[in-house]
């Protein structure tokens, strides 16, 4: 059982506080995503619980011993960093038995988890060569197998995609969720790319000013987000935020009502571009579109509703002009609705 | 534009090649020739002489025990000291200042500065006496105390050279980005580990550099040697030099600048052989 329970991790450097009591806990052979944006404290989390770096206070326990003050070699881990940290002097082989080796390892068990970790991401055609005549995309494979070959408990992977071009880095996610599948090692994934933590994880933990926003299932952060920053950093287009006045408990679109959370005041809603339709003419949300822009897959408009930006998606099939004014549908079930004040969600409708 | 000017370059390099040329490759030429003639005519007669004179298997014995002696300690330190000023983080600059200072300082000088700690009434015995460990004025730096001699200029000659070296290694270390080291440590390498399975062969390049620069230096050791030892210690290069001055026999002493000259090659091709920099191999 490798869970791991971060409880009430505070770290500061001099005045500037990374992390202000965060606390989360993965589940033994759960893939867990820390997303945000950079300088948000995501890396620091990681390094702390790789023992690279110590918490100012807080505990770590990972398969239900705690952590704090053991070296990273005796915490059960593997990691594989952003610029690859494959060694260049020694060949692809000895890079992936480096673990192995210093666990002092015999020669048969060296060799078998080598193929192995080789085996799973590929790379046995260059187990010869040394990591200078390997693209990017080969060394983070490279740099993947000296994780796995160890067998670890858990597995910190810091933005191990972000130096790969695009179509690489779609490859290789891809991949990458085939073979930490089978392996089955608890994960933690440290990105600032959405699509990546979406695609890959268990669960999102959405990191923002060093505090943990969120966490929940890909699903359930993109619908309902806890945040008005989880909203708008998540999804492309980003959540629209529209504040409307509301009266009676009620928000008023176009010929429909909304009730809504709270009775009085103003409340915004949170519209993701893709859940509305369009209503027809004259009927529901308006939105004056500025820019139209086909983009083959779907219609892309970009505009204003109530005078506030918004960017919505519609099928393809639709035809908008420059300047038109579209009614749009909204679906009540797929809506958030947020404070003003705190911009904190409301909870989801039941 | 700039392919029809591709003499620019050229144009701009050529000073310092007829520099180079005139003031370095045309005295060579001179001094190979003054080594292997007699008169005008090619002979071995100075070589002869060289290798006859009682001082010359001294002083190559001495220039070889003291290059054997102060080059590995002194990269064996500068390695130390690299690797400690990395793990600061406040006032790394200063340190490095505070260790480079010999650098700034002429080597006849700093032979001076030992001369003055080790003489008869130097520092060491004043404090040596004080603290009643010898009775009276101890002799360092005779003939009879070879030992003593010899380990008084290699400590001035690790004290005057060690900074070069650690510059060079310093700025070797910088190359070796954090990442590989925590890796070493994540699957589980010790301190010392990681310092001879990642860093030293990272640092090849950076090290052969300061080995080369180092050991031809030391080769060519002479002002410390002279200001402390006179020529109670021959070296090489004090021989060049007093068949030049006191000798006045330029012929012998070029016979010695040229044997300094292959000696020199001869460790920096040893070098470049048994310390094999592969690029391929290299971050």
């Amino acid at each position: 059982m490798t869970n791991i329970v971060i409880d009430n991790i505070r770290k500061s450097f001099g005045p500037f506080q990374a992390l202000k009591d965060v606390s989360l806990t993965i589940n033994d052979g759960e893939f867990v995503s820390l997303l945000g944006p950079s300088g948000c404290g995501k890396t620091t989390l990681l390094r702390i619980i790789a023992g690279l770096e110590t918490a100012t206070s807080g505990d770590i326990s990972i398969g239900g011993r705690s952590v704090i003050g053991l070296p990273p070699k005796d915490r059960g881990l593997a990691m594989v960093f952003q610029n690859y940290a494959v060694f260049p002097h020694m060949t692809v082989y000895e890079n992936v038995a480096f673990g192995l080796r210093m666990q002092k390892a015999d020669e048969a068990r060296v060799r078998k988890q080598v193929e192995k970790a080789a085996g799973l991401l590929h790379i046995e055609p260059y187990l010869d060569r040394y990591p200078n005549k390997l693209s990017g995309g080969q060394r983070q494979r490279v740099a993947v197998a000296r994780a796995l070959a160890v067998e670890p408990g858990v597995l910190l992977m810091d933005e191990p995609l972000s130096n790969l071009d695009a179509l690489l880095r779609l490859e290789m996610r891809t991949e990458l969720k085939t073979v930490l599948q089978s392996a089955g090692t608890t994960t933690i994934y440290v990105t600032h790319d959405q699509t990546e933590a979406m695609g890959l994880s268990d669960r999102i933990a959405v990191v923002h000013d060093g505090r943990i926003e969120q966490v929940g299932t890909p699903v359930e952060i993109y619908n309902h987000p806890a945040t008005r920053f989880v909203g708008g950093f998540i999804g492309n287009p980003p959540m629209n935020f529209i504040t409307m006045p509301v009266l009676a408990g009620q928000v008023a679109i176009g010929s429909e009502s909304f009730s809504v959370p709270t009775s009085s005041g103003d409340i915004v809603l949170g519209l993701r571009g893709e859940t509305v339709e369009r209503a027809p003419s004259g009927q529901g949300l308006e939105m004056q579109v500025r820019v139209a822009e086909p983009m083959g897959s779907h219609l892309l408009l970009t505009g204003s509703i109530l005078d506030q930006p918004a960017r919505v998606i519609l099928p393809a099939t639709e035809t908008v002009r420059n300047g038109e004014t579209v009614g749009l549908t909204l679906d009540a079930k797929r809506v958030t609705w947020l404070s003003p004040e705190d911009g904190v969600s409301y909870p989801a409708a039941a | 534009m700039t392919q029809n000017r591709s003499w620019i370059p050229y144009l701009l390099i050529l000073p310092t090649v007829v520099f180079l040329g005139l003031l370095f490759v045309v005295p060579l030429i001179q001094t190979l020739w003054l080594a292997v003639s007699d008169n005008g005519v090619p002979s071995l007669a100075n070589m002869q002489t060289m290798v006859r004179d009682i001082n010359f298997g001294r002083s190559i014995l001495n220039t070889f025990l003291l290059t054997l002696a102060v080059v590995p300690i002194q990269i064996a330190m500068a390695l130390a000291m690299g690797s400690m000023v990395s793990k600061v983080n406040g006032g790394r600059e200063t340190i490095l200042w505070i260790w480079t200072i010999p650098l700034g300082i002429s080597d006849l000088a700093a032979g001076m500065v030992w001369l003055s700690i080790l003489q008869n009434t130097g520092y060491l015995n004043t404090l040596l006496f004080s603290m009643g460990l010898i009775e009276r004025q101890t002799a360092w730096l005779t003939y009879q105390t070879p030992v003593a001699l010899f380990v008084g200029i290699a400590i001035a000659e690790i004290w005057r050279g060690t900074a070069i070296v650690m510059i060079i290694i310093v700025a070797g270390l910088n190359q070796v980005p954090k990442e590989f080291k925590e890796a070493a440590e994540i699957f589980g390498a010790s301190p010392w580990t990681r310092f001879t399975r990642i860093t030293l062969p990272l640092i090849r390049p950076a090290l052969q550099s300061a080995l080369i620069l180092r050991t031809v230096l030391a080769f060519e050791v002479f002002a410390v040697v002279y200001a402390l030892g006179g020529r109670n210690f021959p070296v090489l290069v004090g021989e060049a030099y007093n068949w030049q001055n006191q000798n006045q026999n330029y012929s012998v002493a070029a016979a010695y600048a040229v044997l300094i000259m292959v000696i020199s090659l001869a460790a920096t091709l040893f070098y470049l052989k048994v310390i094999k920099v592969d690029p391929e191999r290299l971050p």
